[in-house]
């Protein structure tokens, strides 16, 4: 189910300008990868890109390659509309659809590949999304209650299930933490942890303790001057980032010396 | 508290009353309550003047459909034509006009490349500027003609509904032409409204459409059309507002006739506002208070009708 994601000299630019340079890394599928560094240095440029979401920006476009297992999620047939399906994506503010139930919400996207989706096979993929989101429990009671009437960590979760409930082999979250106090954090790093069995995840975060905490890799972005674009530091195993980095830029960033 | 010591600072708990605040406040409760006051006085002034010949009528007001109320003598007159009308012609309006509002709002909003949808937006706000005896000189003296084959053609393959049922009028000048009206004259409003709301649909939500690998038009169907909807039905409802009294193009256009009549390509029907500017100036006897008597029924109308809007756009309040 989780796939492979190679990049291979992506630029990123709005327009003329040049947000993001010559990244190229691999993410292995059924693992967790962060990306850290100091706001405004493309991290979350760059994860969009994986998606093909930054196409939603008027002028934004890339080169370079991005290979999701076998394909070219750029290939001149390839239908971003599709991309997205195999590559979900979580957000910073989670984002229920307001006008929707908790029980809609999770179907929301499930419903676009499968219209006749029968009762019972919808009751079913809502059940196993909200376990999968470690939030069955707390909703079972009111699924017909609005999404926007639970907390924002209770929030967030619906927005993971819902992504799930798509079935995709990638799951893209970009700072889903930061908006949420400790426990819920807590509860949604657990859920990292669990998702990473079936999913090839990529997390962006300004937590540097929650990126040692959850992931396997970690990849650090910087700018690599004032106006000058992001650039993909290092990356490595997060033990090492966090222990031994092989760059000055890089330690100095993890022991706070700067950003 | 006591301000015996010598300190400048005022205690929080005794602020001073603040003159520009105090002229701020009194002036806008002032304008709210003027609101009520003249919303009262039109209702009162509508309820007393009609009295008279509400109570010398001889036929059931509500239900008779002849106007005979120009005379001192027993009158007969009702206002149930008039009142089917003024709702089949505005209804009309609104079911041609709201799904036109909402897909040029749409396109303005996520379709168009952006200079076009300034152009557009701008030529949408100018309909609303023109005169309504403008459209009403429009629809007689070139709308009618270029509809009259339109209208051969809808009796002949739907005439078989009564709606459409001939014999068609050869002038035109039906209820179908004034609803035609009707609707390009409320088309400005309801595209306004839609169109703001559609572009205060939040980031978020259209993103999380997006990224669910849902097209423009499904992402458009889940994030935007709900989020909308409340925008776009008081769009509507203040359009349908317009168009419950719109007298002067109405009035220029129908040719009228006091029966019930389903038909909208015969001529027939009337509104109520366009009964009351035609038939003011010829009154007598009960004529006037008569009139008066039918507008408190348009103002009745429009009333429930913008409570009913209000009671759609809370039904779901929950969920929004």
């Amino acid at each position: 189910m989780a796939k492979r994601i190679d990049v291979s000299g992506l630029h990123v630019y709005y327009g003329d300008f040049l947000a993001v340079e010559d990244v190229s890394m691999t993410i292995e599928p059924r693992s967790v990868t962060a990306f850290i560094g100091s706001s405004g240095c493309g991290k979350s440029t760059f994860l969009r890109t994986l998606n093909r979401m930054h196409e939603v920006t008027p002028g934004a476009r890339v080169e370079g390659k991005v290979m999701l297992d076998d394909m070219d999620i750029y290939g001149p047939d390839v239908d971003p509309v599709q991309v997205r399906r195999e590559i979900g994506m979580v957000f910073q503010k989670a984002n229920p659809f307001p006008t929707m139930s908790i029980y809609d919400n999770v179907i929301a996207g499930a419903k676009l590949n499968n219209q006749r989706m029968s009762k019972a096979q919808a009751d079913d993929l809502v059940e196993r999304s909200l376990r999968g989101a470690n939030l069955w429990e707390e909703v079972k009671d009111r699924l017909n209650k609005p999404g926007a009437g639970l907390s924002g960590g209770q929030q967030q979760r619906l927005c993971i299930a819902r992504a799930t409930a798509v079935e995709p082999t990638v799951l893209l979250m970009d700072e889903p933490c930061s908006a949420l106090d400790p426990i819920s954090t807590l509860a949604i790093e657990d859920l990292i942890h669990k998702l990473k069995e079936n999913y090839t995840i990529v997390i962006v975060t300004h937590n540097m303790q929650q990126a040692a905490r959850v992931s396997d890799q970690t990849a650090f972005f910087n700018l690599a001057g004032t106006g000058k674009p992001g650039k993909l530091i290092e990356m490595d195993e997060t033990n090492k980032i966090f222990t031994k980095p092989e760059k000055q830029e890089t330690e100095n960033y993890i022991t706070g010396r700067f950003g | 508290m006591s301000t015996t010591d010598s300190s400048t600072a005022t205690p929080i708990t005794q602020g001073k009353r603040r003159i520009g605040d105090v002229v701020f406040a009194n002036t806008a409760r002032g304008s709210g309550v003027l609101i009520l006051l003249i919303l009262a006085g039109v209702a009162a002034f509508l309820l007393i003047q009609s009295f008279d010949s509400l109570s010398a009528n001889t036929a059931n007001f509500l239900t008779t459909e002849e106007w005979d109320a120009n005379t001192r003598e027993n009158p007969a007159f009702g206002v149930a034509a008039l009142a089917f009308g003024t709702v089949l012609a505005a209804a009309i309006a609104l079911l041609i006009a709201t799904p036109v509002a909402i897909g040029i709002a749409l396109f303005i909003v996520y379709y168009a490349p952006r200079r076009l949808a300034a152009v557009l937006g701008y030529i949408v706000d100018l309909l609303a500027a023109i005169p309504s005896v403008v459209y009403g000189l429009w629809g007689i003296g070139y709308l009618v003609f270029q509809l009259q084959d339109f209208y051969v053609l809808l009796e002949r393959y739907l005439g078989w509904i009564p709606l459409f049922a001939g014999p068609i009028s050869t002038t035109g000048r039906t209820m179908l032409s004034a609803g035609i009206v009707l609707a390009v004259m409320i088309l400005p409003i309801i595209t306004a409204m839609s169109r703001d709301v559609f572009r205060q649909v939040p980031q978020g939500h259209r993103e999380a459409a997006l990224a669910l690998g849902s097209t423009r038009w499904e992402m458009i169907r889940m994030a935007v059309l709900p989020f909308g909807r409340p925008g776009v039905i008081g769009g509507a409802m203040l359009g349908l507002g317009r168009a419950l009294g719109e007298t002067m193009a109405v009035a220029m256009i129908l040719s009228p006739s006091l029966v019930i009549s389903p038909f909208l390509l015969q001529s027939g029907n009337q509104t109520i506002a366009a009964h009351i500017a035609l038939q003011y100036p010829e009154a007598t006897g009960y004529g006037v208070s008569a009139l008066i008597a039918a507008g408190l029924v348009l103002f009745a109308i429009t009333l429930v009708v913008n409570m009913g809007a209000r009671f759609v756009v809370a039904r779901r309040k929950e969920f929004s």
